[in-house]
């Protein structure tokens, strides 16, 4: 018998062996690396030859390697657990996630064409409401949304934008279909860690960077500066672009840190801003107050101003809303843009697009019941086992049924929700996600993931190259959320398909 | 440089300081106790008085002992362990600008507070006052030579050298207010007091070199308030603060404080002092660090005025 600590076995024979694909079973899902024939799909054949070259042992080693670099790196996320926040490692799998690159151009006008119409959605709602007028969007639908600001009515933010951050979620069915599953427009998060998972991903596989060619991420914090200074009211200066977080305790404050940091702006608080009579905002500083022109906004926006919205608010800045609407300051993402994030406004992105820019949509949304509509209610009620039931209001997976894995009482108990508030839940087929080789023990096995890639829409339109690619580490699970047991992978646009230098 | 990051730094660093001269003085007035006569009717009031706390500990009717208060005391903000509580909270909202070790450093003395305090409020003369004082100074070591002597560094040496020059300023008042009573037995002794507020202050071989003579009240007072080298006399803090207040920006109201501290204090003659004007004098000086106080705040921690 050998003695030895678990783990850390000495490499046997089995050990040194290249990495067993034959019982690698996405079971009717589809996967982004391995094709049907069993052989990769072209943009991951680099990567699939340059895995099957490693040990198991030697991929251990390289997860291993990129876990320490995470630790030293410090990139961590909070999650709130029996009253207490607790910083965690950030989960990450070093086998990235694969994406063709002429498939991506595609996605990317997509995107693109989505956070343009939902922008010009928002400007309409809170202007003339033409869309209503024309009979294409119902007027309950915001009228009784809670994230439809009537102090944002008739506002002017800069280019006519008012989300002008956008993480849009897109998840890919069995026969290979892209869909949207929502636009974030509040305050998306995510692309700090999409950010550093390229960073460590470069450390473990360098080589593969060298092979071929792999779009960079790496332009995102120059990209979004850019975008804000274009928001700016005073263009001729130097402008002053400054974060603003709700603090520490915040479970997004590494990332509120690290771009701040990234892009040169200061960090700041509620606390560090105050609006002065002439209706600019200052900031705190050392060297006395000093003009804010672009604020962007980490914070919800029912925070911002406490004159305005919620009083007791001590996150927000007493006056603020005054000074955007007197366009002295610009805020990204622009007050009022929570009008579109809402599952049952999703519904009629495709219309939108149809509507106001007069094209056909590129992403299909997934088919979507508004409960709102009593014979959608009367199919959920009966099919809630075969579906995936939402609030149409929260995030980060909160508040959700995903029938086939809920007991019979769960599935009772969200149907008497759903009942008595119909407006706000929403419901889907259950997408079954696609799937990619993830570590586990010895193993590459298939796991879900999604895809978060980032937009920008200030003067122009920039859209990060794939994006963050969280996946669910539990076999079988469909939820990827970090705060739920997810963790996240490298994405890479591969192209143009060919390697740069031949073996 | 945010206001509020300059805040937490400067009161992160005035807190430390403050921790380590509570230890300082828990030391010197436990040796105290052991070396005076016991119709010097000592306790541990005194010391509460000093630190300004003496008032609210009579009137809180606590069941903890007067030195349990001063040291870990519910309710007490100056006790030792809140100092450190509160240099902790403000590290950990500082990371970014703090160094790590520093932070590290900090979390781990207020882990031994925790667990060593109230060992020390039944023995104060263990050696934990002296760990705490020891690992004050390794934390003082890193900021001093593991962070940037930029603007945020001159909030390090503000709230150092403001709590310093504090701290010792009371620490004088504690032997002059043993010494105010006045009691014939007492006379003799001025030597083990003197000698007892100079060690708490880690200042005995320093005056040892510079008075070669039998310590008198006089000359400690001089060493203690005027010596210009000696990195915890008053004189040295106020320098300090004027070296700290020169590299940041609109300096000229703090600078003119400092000057007239200094200046006040230069003109202090300690030929001809009574110990009760020993005590008006620290009284007068204590004001003027809670004036200067506020010209740093209104100047940089909270400014109301435009560029």
């Amino acid at each position: 018998m050998t003695v030895g600590f678990p783990g850390r076995r000495t490499l046997t024979d089995k050990a040194r062996r290249p990495i067993d694909w034959a019982g690698y079973d996405p079971a009717g899902s589809y996967d982004d690396m391995i094709g049907g024939e069993g052989g990769p799909r072209p943009a991951a054949r680099e990567l699939a030859a340059r895995l099957a070259s490693l040990s198991p042992q030697e991929l251990a080693d390289r997860q291993h390697a990129a876990e320490q670099a995470i630790v030293s790196m410090g990139i961590t996320f909070t999650v709130y657990s029996e009253g207490q926040n607790i910083d965690r490692a950030w989960p990450f799998d070093i086998v990235p996630r694969t994406l063709d690159r002429a498939e991506w151009s595609r996605i990317e006008r997509g995107l693109k064409q989505r956070l343009r119409a939902l922008n010009h959605f928002i400007d309409d709602i809170y202007h003339d409401q033409r869309i209503v007028r024309d009979g294409r969007f119902p007027r309950e639908v915001f009228e009784t949304s809670k994230n439809f600001l009537p102090a944002c009515v008739g506002a002017n933010p800069a280019h006519g934008v008012w989300a002008n951050i956008c993480g849009t979620d897109l998840v890919r069915d069995k026969d290979g279909t892209m869909y949207v599953l929502e636009d974030n427009l509040r305050v998306p998060s995510g692309v700090s860690y999409m950010l550093e998972n390229r960073s460590v991903t470069k450390l473990v596989f360098p080589e593969l960077f060298e092979r071929q060619e792999i779009l960079p991420v790496d332009d995102y914090p120059a990209e979004l500066f850019n975008m804000l200074i274009s928001l700016s009211p005073r263009p001729g200066d130097e402008p002053e672009v400054v974060v603003l977080t709700p603090g520490i305790f915040n479970s997004a404050y590494f990332e509120h840190a690290y771009l701040a940091r990234r892009m040169g702006a200061e960090l700041v608080e509620g606390g560090d801003l105050l609006v002065g009579d002439d209706d600019c905002v200052y900031m705190r500083a050392i060297e006395g107050l000093t003009r804010v022109d672009v604020i962007y906004s980490r914070i919800n926006a029912t925070f911002l101003d406490p004159e305005v919205f919620e009083k007791d608010s001590l996150l927000g800045v007493p006056g603020l809303i005054r000074a955007w609407r007197g366009g002295k300051v610009a805020i990204a993402n622009a007050p009022g843009t929570g009008v579109a994030d809402d599952k049952v406004v999703y519904v009629y992105v495709p219309d939108m697009i149809r509507y106001y820019l007069d094209e056909d949509p590129i992403l299909p949304n997934v088919p979507t019941h508004q409960c709102s509509d009593p014979r959608a209610l009367e199919y959920v009620i009966d099919h809630i086992g075969e579906l995936v039931v939402k609030p149409a209001n929260e995030s980060g997976g909160y508040g959700m049924l995903v029938g086939p894995a809920a007991s019979m009482s769960e599935r009772e108990a969200f149907r008497d929700v759903v009942r008595k508030d119909p407006r706000n839940y929403v419901a889907q087929p259950v997408i079954n996600l696609s799937t990619v080789p993830t570590i586990v023990g010895p193993r590459l096995e298939p796991r879900h993931v999604d895809l978060r890639p980032f937009i920008l829409q200030g003067a122009d339109m920039y859209v990060t190259p794939g994006g963050l690619t969280r996946v669910a580490l539990r076999k079988g699970s469909l939820v990827v959320n970090s705060s739920q047991g997810g963790g996240s992978k490298d994405t890479w646009v591969v192209g143009p398909g060919q390697p740069a230098r031949p073996e | 440089m945010l206001s509020r990051v300059a805040e937490r730094i400067y009161w992160m660093s005035r807190y430390l300081e403050r921790a380590e001269n509570t230890a300082r003085l828990v030391s010197v007035y436990s040796q105290l106790l052991l070396d005076l006569p016991a119709e010097a009717e000592l306790d541990w009031g005194t010391p509460l008085q000093i630190l300004g706390v003496g008032d609210a500990y009579r009137a809180g009717g606590s069941d903890q002992g007067e030195l349990e208060y001063l040291l870990t005391g519910r309710g007490n903000f100056a006790s030792l362990l809140a100092s450190l509580h509160q240099a902790r909270e403000n590290a950990r909202t500082t990371r970014d600008i703090v160094p790590s070790e520093a932070w590290q450093a900090i979390n781990e003395l207020q882990l031994f507070a925790e667990n060593s305090l109230p060992a020390m409020s039944r023995r104060p003369g263990s050696g934990v006052s002296g760990d705490i004082v020891r690992r004050c100074h390794e934390i003082t070591g890193i900021l001093e030579g593991g962070m940037s002597h930029g603007p945020a560094y001159q909030f390090v040496r503000l709230g150092r050298s403001l709590e310093r020059a504090d701290m010792t300023s009371r620490m004088i008042d504690v032997a002059a207010a043993i010494m105010m009573t006045g009691r014939e037995s007492l006379e003799h002794q001025g030597n083990t007091v003197w000698r007892a507020v100079l060690r708490a202050l880690s200042a005995y071989q320093m005056y040892r070199q510079y008075v070669r003579r039998r310590i008198t009240g006089v000359d400690v007072l001089a060493f203690l308030l005027h010596d210009r080298a000696f990195p915890r006399s008053v004189m040295f803090c106020v320098g300090q603060l004027d070296v700290a207040a020169a590299a940041l920006p609109r300096h000229e109201a703090a600078r003119g404080k400092v000057a007239a501290l200094r200046g006040g204090l230069a003109a202090l003659d300690l030929e001809s002092l009574d110990y009760e004007t020993v005590h008006r004098f620290i009284d007068d000086l204590q004001l003027e660090f809670a004036e200067l106080h506020n010209t740093v705040f209104e100047t940089w921690l909270n400014p109301v005025r435009r560029m």
